[in-house]
């Protein structure tokens, strides 16, 4: 450990550690650019020069290592007044089109300019002119907005291990570019150079002039498109989910997340929603009020002639929801509980982080499920595999699988078809109860990624009309049957799960927190 | 034998076989006393070899002037990494021809000096980084590099005493900041040529991630001669804190420009009136640049007791930098030369750090709306100011290079500016 003075508060930290990392200890945000914990240091942006006593001159904190006895000025006259000056350099040639750049509101040359740059800018002369290139992939590449940080560069070659991006031309002509005809397509994390890019030079085509970022509201989730369970933000404005960003955190993603969970938010707006309970009564569908729903469903249950229940689950949904159709399916009487899950031919691991990659199976509660005692039946498209449902005579309850491939009239021999979803089934257009549910993105609660850590996601949306969680509208009706009250938190039904599974024991909810936990779940081997 | 001129004040070590082809072949040379230095330094331990160049005081030539012999002792004792020894041969300094000279005309002396570097090193391989532009240059160096393998001077067992020492030339690819010394190594490695941040220095973390010596190759050259005839030999010449000779390269406005060597100390005065024959026409003198386009020019007032060793030129108020001598006579465009300076700048940055690249292209252009008749007063501050924003904040000493002919200028030459920004005329013809 070493003890040094940043700003007058004496710190101790780590011997390796940069004065940059220090500073953000005691809470001071040395601005910089070309500086990211995920990647290397060329402390080339110039920009997060400090004051050290008895330097020789300004040092780029990024790269100077901490020293006992240090005395570090981040906000110092000569530091204040490079970074002044460093920052005029940089506009010197930018397009200060920020109405029309997708990343004003969350550009780093907006904020450190507006803290500590000159109010007006002295450059008379005409401003370079790059224009746009298409990188491939989701990526647009604005050339005059870049600051030359090389971030991009510097994860294609050292994270992704795919060296596509370069630096061409040199001095004020250097931009950044990709080679001849290939670009970024073949990238399978390239959209995180977004992400870092500190300003609008490099955006989302996807995202492009779709809403301003002060508009969006971030909400802490979990990429519900492989079991790896990266860390998200949802960003969502209107009802909306608009991109998904990743968020940090060191044991599951880093700072990144791939292409391919990135791109897949918008069935998170899917329309086509059930909106209100819906019971079948003489061969009509019949909307009404949950409490009629479900009091006549227990009846219907409490009539039925054959006993056995089979249930089919869906691995999108959350520990809590598939913890409580196993708490009714026991309730009566016991059964098998089945779930689907579409599976990828091989993993697409990231080359510069260890044990991230984005995994075979691609839902994020596939762990959940099975940790739960879920059975996998079907193929790796998520189909087939229904044998055990389709002649069943006793009941047949579906909880989030809206079985696709089959035709209207699923399980015609059952005496009672319960769907539990969020989505409109052909398949189960004359289910007995169709039951509004919410989807991950509009409740509370907690999946399991593939390593058998379980972490918590956050409502982004607000479900559709009468749509609630599975858990309560389930616990409810088990709560009914079993003659004692179902959970009435997130928090509580999570409670419910960690009682049902071994591994869970010790975890609670709040301990969970926005970072996860790891589970006493054995850790699959690599490739699995 | 001089190359194209001679003096009679010249002190030929180095260039004593400028102009003469017989010396670069190895038989040539070793008639002339070639690599028995080499030898003689085989004979002694490599901690001796560094304490001669220590004793001879040689200051590294490339332009910092940094103590050879002290250079070469940071490097670690622990062998079980490889050392390397680079010769930086991508002399690229405007007004700067001397490493070119020697390596047209002397790679003997320049092979021997890197095998004497390398063996007092324990570097086990040498890499010559040669300007790609100078063709003749890498092609009688690459001769004389097979040469000395043949001969069993360079490779495997040099001269068999058992030591091996592989030599590979490289040539560069047209980039100024490749001679840059951690520039070069990328550059040597075959990334981008820019310059790396330090620490780590190329002691500790050099080419190829190994610790590594960079020199130029004046300062190899004076190597054998040095370890020939002693440390104290040397220091006859030159002044306590600058001793020996050094080739001086004299461009512009002079009777007879060309490389001269003389020994530290040598008056500018003299240099330009007496070895170089005056100005031509007999016209007065209006400012010279004694180290290359790097370093601030010297008014005519400043060069008169301007003594040419390290600390003489920094006193007048500039540098030595390389020797190079650029002398500008009355008819000299002030504004138009530091345009075209920091143009070349300009054109050069490695484009890494946001002062330089920015800076000197935003400087350039500035300066060129100034020759345009464009300029204002406000100008020449704003030039001062963001020349200011350049010196000192960046990873190598680019952007300070067109930091000092700007601010030089602007202060000793500030009525030609306004010349031009109040009156639209040019002092001096461009």
């Amino acid at each position: 450990m070493v003890t040094l003075t940043i700003d007058g508060t004496e710190i101790e930290v780590p011997a390796s550690t940069t004065i940059l990392q220090a500073a953000q200890g005691i809470g001071t945000e040395v601005p910089h650019y070309c500086y990211h914990p995920g990647l290397s240091s060329p402390a080339m942006c110039r920009l997060c020069l400090v004051e050290v006593e008895g330097g020789p001159k300004l040092l780029p904190s990024c790269t100077t290592e901490v020293a006992a006895g240090q005395v570090v000025h981040t906000q110092s006259e000569s530091a204040l007044g490079m970074r002044r000056g460093v920052l005029e350099f940089y506009l010197a040639n930018h397009p200060l089109d920020c109405p029309i750049c997708d990343q004003s509101g969350e550009c780093d040359l907006q904020d450190y300019v507006f803290e500590g740059g000159r109010e007006h800018g002295r450059s008379r002369e005409a401003k370079r002119v790059f224009g746009r290139d298409d990188f491939g992939g989701d990526v647009l590449f604005h050339g005059d907005r870049c600051v030359m940080c090389t971030r991009c560069v510097r994860f294609m070659t050292e994270v992704e291990q795919k060296p596509l991006l370069t630096v061409v031309d040199r001095g004020n002509r250097s931009v950044i570019d990709t080679f001849f005809e290939e670009g970024l397509q073949q990238a399978e994390w390239a959209g995180n150079v977004v992400d870092i890019c500190p300003v609008g030079a490099l955006v989302s085509k996807d995202f492009l002039h779709k809403a301003r970022a002060w508009d969006l509201e971030h909400t802490e989730s979990i990429c519900p498109n492989c079991s790896q369970g990266c860390n998200v933000d949802l960003h969502t404005r209107d009802n909306l989910v608009h991109r998904m960003k990743p968020r940090t955190n060191p044991e599951v993603n880093g700072y990144w997340i791939c292409d391919y969970g990135r791109s897949r938010y918008e069935w998170l707006n899917r329309g086509e929603r059930l909106d209100a309970p819906v019971v079948r009564i003489e061969g009509r569908n019949d909307a009404m009020g949950w409490t009629t729903a479900l009091t006549t469903l227990q009846e219907r249950l409490q009539e039925r002639a054959s006993g056995r229940v089979r249930a089919l689950v869906s691995p999108f949904w959350s520990n809590e929801d598939l913890s409580a159709v196993i708490r009714l399916v026991d309730a009566l009487g016991g059964g098998e509980v089945l779930y689907r899950s579409p599976r990828a031919e091989e993993e697409v691991p990231l080359a510069g982080v260890a044990g991230l990659a984005r995994r075979r199976d691609l839902a994020p509660n596939v762990r959940g499920a099975e940790l739960l005692g879920c059975t996998r039946v079907g193929d790796d498209e998520g189909r087939g595999g229904l044998e055990a449902l389709t002649d069943h005579e006793g009941v047949v309850l579906v909880l989030g699988d809206t079985l696709d491939e089959e035709d209207e009239g699923f399980a015609p021999n059952a005496e009672l078809v319960i769907y539990i979803g969020a989505y409109g089934s052909t398949a189960l257009s004359t289910a007995d109860f169709q039951l509004p549910i919410t989807t991950f993105a509009e409740q509370e609660g907690t999946f399991t990624n593939h390593a058998g850590r379980v972490q918590r996601f956050w409502p982004a949306l607000a479900g559709p009309g009468a749509a609630r969680p599975a858990w309560l509208v389930i616990g409810a009706l088990s709560g009914a049957l079993e003659e004692q009250e179902g959970p009435s938190g997130a928090g509580e039904a999570f409670q419910v799960v960690t009682e049902m599974v071994e591994a869970y024991r010790g975890l609670t909810y709040d301990a969970i927190g926005s970072q996860g936990a790891s589970s006493e779940a054995p850790v699959p081997v690599a490739g699995d | 034998m001089g190359y194209p001129y001679s003096h009679e004040k010249e002190v030929p070590i180095l260039s004593k076989h400028f102009g003469d082809p017989q010396a670069r072949t190895l038989k040539g040379w070793k008639s002339r006393g070639g690599y028995e230095a080499l030898e003689k330094a085989l004979a002694m331990s490599p901690e001796e070899v560094v304490e001669v160049v220590k004793a001879s005081g040689l200051r590294g030539r490339g332009g910092a002037g940094f103590p050879t012999g002290l250079k070469w002792s940071f490097m670690p004792k622990d062998r079980s990494r490889p050392h390397y020894l680079l010769c930086n041969a991508d002399e690229s300094e405007p007004g700067t021809f001397k490493d070119r000279e020697l390596l047209r005309w002397v790679p003997h002396l320049l092979i021997e000096g890197c095998l004497i570097g390398a063996y007092a090193m324990g570097a086990e391989h040498v890499y010559i980084y040669c300007r790609g532009e100078f063709f003749e240059a890498n092609q009688v160096l690459a001769k004389a590099v097979d040469d000395a393998y043949e001969a069993g001077i360079a490779g495997e067992d040099v001269l068999g005493s058992g030591h091996k020492i592989e030599i590979t030339v490289h040539a560069g690819a047209g980039a100024y900041i490749c001679g840059e010394e951690t520039g070069l190594m990328n550059s040597l490695e075959g990334r981008r040529g820019e310059p790396r941040i330090k620490p780590p220095f190329p002691a500790a973390v050099g080419a190829f991630g190994m610790p590594t010596t960079i020199n130029n190759v004046e300062t190899l050259c004076a190597i054998p001669p040095i370890v020939a005839n002693g440390g104290e030999w040397y220091r006859q010449w030159g002044t306590e804190k600058s001793p020996g000779t050094k080739l001086f390269c004299v461009s512009g406005h002079v009777r007879r420009p060309g490389n001269y060597e003389l020994p530290l100390g040598f008056p500018l005065k003299d240099l330009i009136y007496d070895v170089c024959g005056g100005i031509v026409e007999d016209r007065a003198l209006k400012a010279v640049i004694p180290g290359g386009s790097s370093v601030p020019l010297l008014s005519a007032e400043e060069v008169e007791d301007c003594t040419l060793d390290y600390e003489g030129v920094v006193e007048a108020g500039s540098m030595l930098g390389c020797a190079s001598v650029i002398v500008m006579d009355e008819t000299t465009d002030i504004v138009h030369q530091v345009m075209r300076m920091a143009a070349f700048y300009a054109h050069e940055s490695c484009g890494q750090c946001t002062p330089c690249r920015e800076g000197t292209a935003w400087v350039t252009t500035i300066l060129k709306r100034i020759e345009d008749g464009r300029g204002t007063e406000e100008d020449l501050d704003v030039l001062v100011q963001l020349t200011d924003q350049m010196t000192g904040t960046t990873i190598c000493v680019l952007s300070d290079s067109v930091a000092a002919p700007v601010q030089s200028s602007i202060q000793k030459f500030r009525e030609e500016y306004l010349a031009l920004i109040r009156r639209g005329e040019r002092v001096g013809v461009a």
